[in-house]
């Protein structure tokens, strides 16, 4: 980590017209392609449910490699690894959360 | 790195145009992560007071996924013509920069006027979040985010005005930039999870 | 006009209120007379209040906490007292409209007043020293913090004399809290006060875990980071996810005071339990967030008087970090019996007890590093033996409430209050009064008095026992937690005891002022002043500079080659190489912190009361002053050269001077 201290970081990434322009139309296509699923009808609900939070999940990649220009490489290994642990914070936070509601509403019976 | 920055003067902001790598950034974008727990602790609430309709209406009945498609679709577009906004202040093209950033404060501004009219049409209707416990976390929910949204259009506009100054494209001035792309993206990132988990989960 | 304010909410019927005005009225212009009279009003603007600086930053914010001591501690006193009284027929003084305020003000006051300003001063003096940093990585950040902590204190206790105060617990459950049977402003002055320095406690977070990646010296790899820096990191996480949670489901309660929401209603849908799980899911990791650090002080003071290096420094940093870990998956067991199923006790419950292991390690660890040791009994010291012995005793009643079934029978009854004050007095509390003593010269040149020091300890430590093993009887006896009064005659002596403790600790207390007046009165005395920033042979790079020392605190960025690198340094004779100075960039002080917070505690105040024009105003003066900072282009100067090099010239005089007598 020192050692990364010590040499000065070319700065992050900042993307191009083409990468940009790139993230733009994969996030409109998924985009679409949640809304259709769901406007056209044409899956039962739990498919439809699974279907658009895949492609959700899948937007929220595209944005961050693309807009965000979130990387592995040495100048954005920590912006990724606080990334990656407030990403399963919040997982546990939900999951938690829920799992918790649940399991009270079952037991007590209320609602 | 401020650390060198302060070590010595004499090298200070001589790579500016290649925006080395603050903490401001970094700080920012460790903000943002709280700013991420913030919203999944909304989504948290949403999600287990997504049922509870207190015999008032659902989400299926209220939620008109046409407007929620058109403030996706100006959110997305923001988004890009921030990035190219970016583009242009890295080549330090001052009168590119203020047009493209214009037109992502112009956007900007057609979503919330979009949200706050589909707002007021609800709560006109007597749909506003003291009906029920679903539109008391939907209300809270979506606001949040269009409240992040107003706050990302006042620092806009402050920058605009900042880089006809004295700050014009200091290394200060790209950094205020970054964070502020940064911040706009990243609401991108949670509108998703909105229009996704909030409105289209609603209505299937 | 006023919204709700009238002159009925002025407590002028209640004789103690009207006499701790007095009291505070008297001291505070007591106070405010001295400094105009010494004229150092300049002096006290200029270096303190707009400063910067982290060290005086750290200052401030342990002098707020020691006074918010006081504070929490008379309402400690007051309710142990009530219910010495409140026995079999007599009613006690305390009316229970305001013995259920104490309690609440109590519990909020000492987290998050006492305990979490206290535990950042203790970082902002340490943590950029260690790293061997300037300062921190967003100095105003730093400052705009201490003022959003300092004015929520602030509004918190102008709850005393205007108004009322929670009268809900220092968690404010609903339904109790809901507008429909608290309709008065205490639980506003609750949340807004908690919302505001909720802020500051954030940005303090993003700010020192910011510091602690990307501002350490050359050749500081994180297995060469001093333990307490390593606490300190693990904290700010610890913040960073657990805040956030607070503010929302604070916020969503006021939004259900203000707007009529149904988040945690009876009616419309709205969920109390819901309330519970979120607020514990910030509550736990909070208790780790005050006690972590206090595990760091721990780790440096062994170390340093027992003249060793630190036992097991990898898995210190390891337990550390699996503590943190943990902290975040066991908050159920704040509230086993609310109704989940076995599947979410159990679960929480294994897990709860799991986090005895790596606390186990550190215990170990500690007393390892003592073992074969020379260790020096400084006051300091003295808190950490009292720590491992007090905290261990909390720590298994822990593991004992960590089992759902033994909690059913203790649960919300004295066992509980015992337990949490045995960890947060005997780890927290004794923690902080430990480094206290340990860094105190650093900031101030001159160390403390050891001799009044030791006695403050006897009487906290003997005093907890007489307070709380009380409580821990009790606990079994039945007595539940917040009573006002009762009639049980088997209790009635456990709670004289617990009284003489609370006195006993009151005289602890009083023996850390003496500590200070007489610290202060001899400090120019040659065995107290520290001459060579280095009063008790330390490790860490903090002793490696004069004591107090500069604003830019280091003149050459150390270099570091190993763990203890101060202790490295000086056993291969590498100080006092002398190197070439340049100018150094330094931050500016700036009254911009101080606006934003005066701004905040006037919307906080306008919004408890329904003033809405007052609080629109200071919102738009608080955004108006940042935009203002933001525009500001002279925020930093240079350090000549000339000055550091006097400076320099200055303490090597000094270590001079100390060698040859």
């Amino acid at each position: 980590m020192a050692q990364a201290h010590l040499t000065t970081p070319a700065g992050e990434s900042h993307g191009s017209y083409g990468s940009y322009f790139i993230g733009f139309v994969l996030s409109v296509v998924l985009t679409a392609a949640a809304f259709a699923i769901v406007m056209m009808h044409g899956m039962s609900p739990t498919a439809t449910i699974g279907a658009i939070a895949a492609l959700a999940v899948i937007q929220v990649l595209v944005h961050l490699v693309f807009f965000l220009h979130l990387s592995t490489n040495s100048e954005s290994r920590w912006n990724t690894m606080a990334f990656v642990f407030t990403v399963i914070s919040v997982i546990l936070l939900v999951g938690g959360t829920l799992f918790i509601m649940h399991d009270t509403s079952v037991n007590m019976m209320s609602r | 790195m401020a650390h060198e920055a302060t070590m010595h003067p004499s090298e200070h902001g001589h790579d500016q145009e290649h925006g080395h790598e603050s903490p401001v950034v970094f700080g920012f974008w460790i903000y943002l992560m709280t700013d991420c727990v913030l919203f999944g602790s909304l989504f948290a609430v949403f999600a287990v007071l997504r049922d509870q309709f207190a015999g008032g209406p659902t989400g299926k009945e209220l939620f008109d996924l046409t407007n929620v498609g058109i403030e996706t679709a100006i959110l997305l577009f923001s988004s890009i013509t921030y990035g190219f906004g970016m583009l242009a202040a890295q080549k330090h093209n001052s009168g590119g920069l203020t047009a493209w950033l214009g037109v992502t404060f112009l956007l900007g501004l057609c979503f919330v006027g979009l949200e706050i009219n589909e707002f007021t049409h609800m709560v006109s209707e007597g749909n506003g979040p003291d009906r029920s416990a679903f539109l008391s976390a939907f209300f809270t929910l979506v606001a949040t985010h269009g409240l992040h949204v107003t706050f990302g259009l006042i620092w806009m506009a402050v920058l605009m005005v900042q880089n006809f100054g004295k700050q014009r494209f200091t290394e200060r001035m790209m950094n205020k930039l970054t964070c502020l792309s940064l911040f706009w993206h990243f609401l991108d990132i949670v509108w998703i999870c909105v229009f996704t988990f909030v409105y289209l989960m609603s209505v299937v | 006009m006023l919204g709700k304010l009238t002159w009925s909410a002025i407590p002028i019927d209640v004789p103690i209120l009207v006499g701790t005005f007095v009291g505070v009225a008297i001291a505070g212009i007591a106070v405010l007379g001295l400094v105009t009279y010494y004229g150092k009003w300049g002096y006290l603007w200029r270096e303190w209040l707009t400063s910067v600086d982290h060290k005086r930053l750290g200052a401030m914010y342990i002098i707020l906490a020691v006074v918010m001591l006081f504070r929490g501690f008379a309402d400690a006193i007051m309710m142990r007292t009530q219910l010495a009284l409140a026995y079999a027929g007599n009613p006690g003084y305390l009316p229970p409209h305001h013995y259920d305020q104490i309690f609440s003000a109590h519990g909020t006051i000492m987290i998050f007043f006492m305990a979490m300003a206290f535990m950042t001063g203790l970082l902002n003096i340490a943590v950029p020293l260690q790293i061997g940093a300037r300062d921190v990585a967003f100095p105003f950040l730093n400052s705009l913090s201490f003022w959003m902590t300092a004015i929520s204190a602030i509004l918190i206790n102008v709850s005393l004399f205007v108004g009322e105060f929670s009268q809900c617990g220092w968690l404010a459950y609903p339904p109790l809290s809901e507008s429909q049977f608290s309709p008065g402003v205490g639980v506003d002055y609750y949340i807004w006060a908690v919302q505001l320095s909720g802020v500051g406690t954030l940005l303090t977070g993003v700010n020192f875990f910011t510091t602690i990646v990307k501002m350490r010296a050359p050749g500081m790899t994180w297995m060469r980071l001093p333990v307490f820096t390593w606490t300190a990191f693990v904290t700010t996480i610890l913040i960073m996810v657990s805040f956030p949670i607070l503010t929302v489901t604070l916020g969503m309660l006021g939004l259900d005071r203000y707007f009529g929401m149904h988040f945690f209603t009876n009616d419309g849908g709205g969920n109390q339990m819901l309330y519970l799980s979120m607020i514990w899911a910030w509550g736990h990791p909070e208790v780790y967030i005050l006690v972590i650090p206090a595990f760091g002080v721990f780790s440096e003071v062994v170390s340093t008087f027992s003249g060793k290096p630190l036992f097991g420094y990898k898995t210190m940093v390891y337990a550390t970090c699996s503590i943190g870990v943990l902290s975040f998956v066991v908050w159920v067991h704040h509230f086993f019996t609310m109704g989940a199923g076995a599947n979410v006790n159990t679960f929480f419950g294994i897990a709860t007890m799991i986090i005895a292991v790596p606390t186990g390690v550190k215990i170990f660890n500690w007393l390892f590093t003592m073992y074969k040791g020379r260790v020096q009994m400084h006051a300091s010291m003295w808190w950490t033996l009292g720590f491992m012995i007090t905290f261990s005793i909390g720590g298994m009643t822990g593991v004992m409430m960590a089992m759902p079934a033994a909690d059913w029978l203790v649960h919300n009854s004295l066992f509980l209050i015992a337990h949490f004050h045995n960890v947060i007095i005997g780890g927290v509390y004794f923690g902080y009064i430990a480094g206290l003593n340990y860094w105190f010269p650093k900031v101030f040149g001159f160390k403390l008095n050891e001799k009044w020091g030791i006695r403050s300890f006897w009487c906290w430590f003997v005093g907890f026992y007489l307070a709380f093993i009380p409580l821990y009887v009790l606990g079994f006896m039945g007595m539940s937690r917040r009573m006002n009064h009762y009639d049980n005659p088997d209790w009635y002596p456990w709670m004289l005891v617990a009284e003489a403790g609370a006195i006993l600790i009151m005289v602890g207390i009083a023996c850390m002022l003496v500590q200070i007046y007489v610290s202060i009165r001899d400090r120019a005395l040659p065995e107290n002043v520290d001459l060579t920033g280095d009063p008790w042979n330390g490790r860490t790079l903090e002793w490696s500079i004069s004591s107090p020392p500069p604003a830019y605190n280091f003149a050459v960025v150390p270099t570091v080659y190993g763990l203890d690198a101060f202790h490295h340094d000086k056993e291969l004779g590498r100080q006092g190489t002398h190197k070439e100075f340049e100018p150094i960039h330094m931050p500016k002080n700036t009254a911009a912190g101080v606006f934003v917070g005066a701004f905040s505690f006037l919307l906080g105040f306008g919004a408890i009361w329904y003033i809405w024009w007052l609080a629109a105003i200071s919102m738009l003066g608080i955004i108006v002053t940042v935009i203002m900072r933001s525009a500001n282009t002279d925020i930093d100067y240079y350090v000549p050269v000339s000055e550091i090099e006097h400076n320099e010239a200055e303490q090597s005089r000094r270590l001079v001077a100390q060698a040859a007598e």
